[in-house]
């Protein structure tokens, strides 16, 4: 769950993989951005009503995927969950670009100074708290929620974002035009806003594609350990908690939102890949 | 040099200091009265009372503060609330736990992720590298626990090849071994994608170097360039990424360890945050931050050393 | 389990069974660790599973069924009006670093379980003790303040039991008891040891050396059994698992009683709780047969009021709140909430709390409350439920022994305050005929029914999974206990 790693797995890809791992990664994340969508209007069975009888019954019949430990529906479980993570996720990496992006700028902008040095440094102090047990003690004080898993994730976005902007920021600083618009006495904020943002944006929605995956897996890892959503809500990883302990009798209990976890991990990754090697120009440019 | 030095020695005091800051911060917000916990229910409020003295809770913040930051500068790390031991002896015990875990998890993810990394490079495009690259695609999106919930069902319930968790000390190494075995596998998955991917990558960006090429060019085929100068030369990269899977794995079991009840480091952070033994999580989460902080520090000396351009990067 | 290995598992039946000696050591599950080792200075009720009667021993000991026997005292003179007890001491008990246990350490051990200072966690126990006398090494007499027909129960507990001065600064980490076990090794995160004591004053237990391992984990917790890496787990935490044991010839599964009645714990003071309409509207809508079925797997026993279904003098008093939502539905419009309310529900962490907590937040949203499930840990749930008594509802199961008294004690964190429940305890209180006793207890259990003080769940049911040829273990769980001093491998 070290949330920069993954960024350093920049491959040079084959040419002819873009469109395959677009359009795989694509279909899945849509398949359950459509499903979380659906959950708003429409579920096979309504998830916050129990029908224990009905417990543990296998896939197929009149539930598709089974039915849980209190006899709930797992498809339309799957469903609800997606719209937790999805919802989560996104707003974890919100929280990251709308600090993250305009801290990176600013310490791209006063490269050099106190001022530089203070951001990256306590970016630095973020990275080096182990994110698992930062996030475990913020829901440990404020209580388990969706809204406490959203910050804690939220904030180990930060650091990457803040770290990609100036990364990326420093060498357009170098460019020619940023030079013109500086003879023309345009303020380094003005244009950190107005040149540097737009030139990065294709970078930050790839790192966002690969930060909102890395969300999904974390919001299952801290429902999974119960400081996610609470219930009613619907929550993959506390799918898994709860059908740990019936793996042996119902199978399709852990398989289920496991393999939906999985899907919709792949399917960001995938698009993530296949985005950063048709959006970003530096790969291109390393290529030549 | 040493004006660099003398200014990374510095920033690195200062991280050290607003991290202990945060974590005392963070963890005297945390409600939950510990000598309450600890009575029970029926306890008498003067029992609480009389508690909450002994363990120094109605002293002031700001004294309180001091005497654990002496205390870890002088490698007392105080006594733990619930087990009454001192904070150093639990951590010394259960580093032997969480220590050899994550080496094996790292010698595991690395004895897979080289040969895939660099066949991977060596056949890029073809057939291999696909379906390399796509395990690699499943490897990181599989959540580690629910991999090791199906490895206990498949390797411990039903095959009963290795325990189903817990650790029976190294006075028999083998045994110890195995009991590590399934959590050091669900640990190493994730990673050994990652660095397989970097692996992979990082030879291909070497591949197309200047000397890569001047060799190739004097008539050496693309593989034995690639085993002659170009594994090596990747090696920098891959390595750094394996010192952040390490000081990673070190805090990062704290799920694994749950699942296999393996008494380690993370386990013990875990437990402690649910008792309210604040002295422990803090000493413990506080030593994992120097950890990284100062593994973080010597990976940019190193590259600094190696690389004088580095050393005027703001 | 395949052919394979329930042959296998036969051939080594058959291969111990003709082996000339028995196992001899065990390895024991329990959820949870102990924090320490002093059973009289920790509430943690896992520290008398590992250690009652097996390393420490009181003046009187509960037996299996509840009972209360001699223990350390082989006998007692209790004086014409009920104040002075004279205990007998057993000759020749030592502690298991060879020092002997006489009338001073038993007079060592009260007074410090009663002292200003002390962190007795069951300081109840001793209030009533006026003065601790020694007559000689082998007769201690305590003398009361006032009558007290629980006094020989109270000395059964674990949190009375006798221990020396000579290792009382280290009983935390290293307890010296008299106990047919001696402790040997704390893997802190892992494990206990225990080994025989040679020396012990009474029958010698079979086992030679015992392992307590920890493990509250429930999937770990079947995986360790199913594997056999232990073999028992008291207190198993997967009532779900235990149908798939019961099936297998290599395991036994035992359910025993507890003193643990499950409720649904209201605020009395809180609105819309104090208005009984409504908490009687919540006592119809709770459907107990499901909620068993769902939470427990169908292990426990619905109960109608605060008191142990196995207990003599229980009353059935299921019939005063029989799951009907109309009639909850048609109260809570009475009562002036038909459009129904908002309220929270705080959770500890057990199963039967986390579990149970959706079920009831299910069943109370059908009939218009709308309960929000918010999880605690166990300090977070003991500051604000209650100590600080900020809560609408909660479930908790209460463990203790008899406790109904806790409802005259209107501080108590659900807060009922009765004057008539109050007199009735003093009353039970001063009463010493059997008979009146057993009357007053009814009408005791029927008020608290009637006035719908809290939702009255279940009893619950403690599972025990052991291996097939293990004899002796506890069924029933009268104390927290994991008593192995007649524990056996049979042939």
């Amino acid at each position: 769950m070290r949330w920069s790693i993954r960024a350093c797995g920049r491959g040079a890809r084959p040419v002819v993989h873009l469109n395959r791992n677009i359009l795989l990664g694509g279909t899945l994340s849509l398949l359950f951005l459509g499903l979380a969508a659906l959950s708003f209007f429409w579920t096979p069975f309504d998830v916050t009503r129990l029908d224990i009888p009905d417990k543990l019954q296998p896939p197929g019949g009149d539930h598709l995927l089974g039915t849980d430990h209190f006899g709930r529906d797992i498809l339309s479980m799957i469903m609800m969950g997606a719209r937790t993570s999805i919802a989560v996720a996104v707003l974890a990496v919100g929280i990251g670009i709308a600090v993250g992006v305009p801290l990176g700028l600013l310490a791209a902008a006063r490269r050099g100074t106190l001022l530089d040095e203070v951001i990256m440094r306590g970016n630095d102090l973020v990275f080096a708290f182990p994110s698992l047990v930062i996030a475990i003690l913020i829901t440990a004080v404020f209580g388990a929620s969706a809204v406490n898993a959203i910050i804690a994730i939220g904030i180990f976005n930060i650091p990457v974002f803040a770290r990609l902007a100036r990364g990326a920021a420093l060498p357009i600083w170098e460019r020619d035009f940023i030079l013109a618009a500086r003879v023309f006495g345009k303020s380094r904020l003005r244009i950190s806003y107005e040149h540097i943002l737009p030139n990065i944006t294709n970078l930050m929605i790839v790192q966002g594609t690969i930060q909102f995956s890395l969300g999904i897996l974390a919001e299952a890892a801290l429902s999974y350990i119960g400081l996610g959503a609470q219930p009613p809500t619907a929550s993959w990883g506390r799918m898994l908690a709860d059908a740990q302990t019936l793996t042996a009798i119902a199978p399709h209990v852990a398989l289920v939102p496991g393999l939906a976890i999985v899907l919709m991990v792949l399917g960001l990754n995938l698009l993530g890949d296949g985005l950063r090697d048709w959006l970003d120009p530096r790969i291109r440019v390393q290529r030549v | 040099m040493i004006r660099y030095l003398a200014k990374r020695l510095l920033s690195l005091t200062l991280s050290l200091i607003a991290a202990s800051l945060v974590i005392f911060a963070v963890i005297e917000v945390i409600p939950g009265d510990p000598a309450a916990f600890m009575l029970g229910l029926n306890a008498r409020p003067e029992a609480v009372e009389a508690l909450r003295d002994q363990m120094g809770l109605n002293d002031p913040l700001f004294l309180r503060y001091l005497s654990w930051v002496g205390g870890l500068l002088t490698g007392d790390f105080g006594t733990s609330w619930t087990y009454k031991t001192p904070v150093a002896e639990l951590v010394s015990d259960r580093i032997w736990v969480s220590l050899p875990l994550a080496v094996y998890a790292l010698i595991l993810s690395t004895l897979v992720a080289f040969p895939a990394g660099i066949l991977a490079a060596a056949r890029r495009g073809g057939l291999g590298d696909v379906s390399i690259m796509g395990a690699t695609q499943l490897g990181v999106a599989i959540p580690n626990f629910w991999f090791a919930m199906i490895l206990v069902l498949v390797f411990a319930i039903n095959l009963r090849w290795f325990p189903s968790g817990g650790f029976p000390g190294w006075d028999d190494p083998l045994a110890a071994l195995k009991s590590l075995t399934l959590p050091a596998i669900a640990l190493a998955l994730p990673q050994a994608a990652i660095l397989a991917r970097v692996m992979r990558s990082s030879l291909l960006d070497m591949l197309s170097e200047d000397f890569i090429r001047t060799a190739r060019a004097k008539g050496l085929s693309r593989r034995q360039a690639l085993w002659r100068h170009a594994v090596r030369n990747a090696l920098i990269p891959v390595l750094t990424i394996i010192g952040l899977q390490f000081a990673f794995l070190l805090a990062g079991g704290i799920i694994i360890e749950q699942v296999f009840f393996l008494p380690g480091l993370g386990r013990l952070i875990f437990q402690s945050i649910s008792a309210r033994d604040l002295i422990v999580v803090e000493s413990v989460v506080m030593l994992l931050v120097f950890t990284v902080i100062v593994v973080n520090f010597t990976v940019d000396l190193a590259y600094a050393l190696v690389d004088p351009r580095l050393r005027s990067r703001g | 389990m395949t052919h394979f290995s329930k042959l296998l598992g036969a051939s080594v039946l058959a291969l111990s069974a003709g082996m000339a000696t028995a196992q001899t050591d065990i390895t024991v599950a329990i959820q949870l660790e102990p924090p320490n080792l002093d059973p009289t200075g920790g509430a943690a009720q896992a520290i008398d599973s590992v250690l009652y009667t097996n390393v420490f021993e009181g003046l009187t000991r509960f037996m299996a069924d509840g009972s209360v026997v001699p223990g350390l005292a082989e006998s007692w003179d209790i004086s014409e009006d009920g104040l002075t007890y004279t205990f007998h001491l057993r000759e020749g008990v030592t502690f298991h670093d060879g020092t002997t246990m006489d009338a001073e350490d038993v007079k060592f051990s009260l007074d410090r379980a009663r002292a200003e200072d002390s962190t007795n966690a069951q300081k109840g126990l001793f209030t009533d003790i006026a003065e601790v006398t020694v007559i000689d090494p082998q007769t201690v007499e305590v003398k009361l303040a006032q009558q007290n027909g629980n006094f020989l129960f109270n000395m059964a507990w674990g949190d009375a039991v006798i221990v020396a001065p000579e290792s009382i600064d280290t009983i935390a980490s290293n307890p010296v008891g008299t106990g047919a076990f001696a402790f040997a090794d704390w893997v802190q995160g892992d494990r206990i040891e225990l080994t025989r004591n040679p020396d012990y004053w009474g029958t010698a237990p079979a086992l030679d050396s015992a392992t307590f391992r920890f493990i509250s984990d429930p999937t770990a917790a079947f995986a360790a059994v199913m594997a056999e890496d232990v073999d028992a787990f008291v207190g198993f935490p997967a009532p779900e698992n235990l149908p798939q044991f019961e099936a297998d010839p290599r395991f036994q599964v035992l359910i025993g009683n507890t003193e643990g009645e499950t409720i649904l714990s209201i605020n009395n003071k809180q609105e819309p709780f104090d208005n009984p309409q409504v908490r009687e509207a919540i006592a119809h809508a709770i459907d107990r047969d499901a909620l068993i079925d769902g939470a427990m797997f169908g292990y426990g026993t619905p109960i109608g009021t605060h008191f142990a279904p196995h207990n003599p003098d229980y009353v059935d008093l299921l019939d005063n709140s029989p799951y009907d939502p109309d009639r909850a539905r048609a109260l809570l419009a009475e009562a002036g909430y038909g459009d129904g309310f908002s309220t929270t529900l705080k959770l500890p962490p057990p199963s039967y709390a986390r579990r149970g907590g959706e079920i009831i937040a299910a069943q109370l949203r059908d009939i218009g409350i709308d309960a929000e499930i918010s999880n605690l840990e166990w300090a977070q749930w003991i500051e604000e439920v209650f100590t600080n008594k900020d809560f609408d509802l909660s479930i908790v199961s209460h463990t203790e022994p008899m406790d109904i008294g806790v409802y005259a004690n209107p501080d108590y964190y659900f807060q009922y305050d009765n004057p008539d429940f109050q007199d009735l305890m003093d009353t039970l209180n001063a009463t010493t005929d059997p008979a009146t006793r057993s009357d007053l207890l009814a009408q005791a259990q029927t008020m608290i029914a009637k006035d719908y003080v809290n939702g009255y769940l279940f009893q619950l049911s403690v599972p025990t999974v052991a291996k097939a040829g293990l004899t002796g273990l506890w069924v029933d769980q009268p104390t927290a206990a994991v008593d192995l001093t007649g524990v056996a491998w049979s042939e």
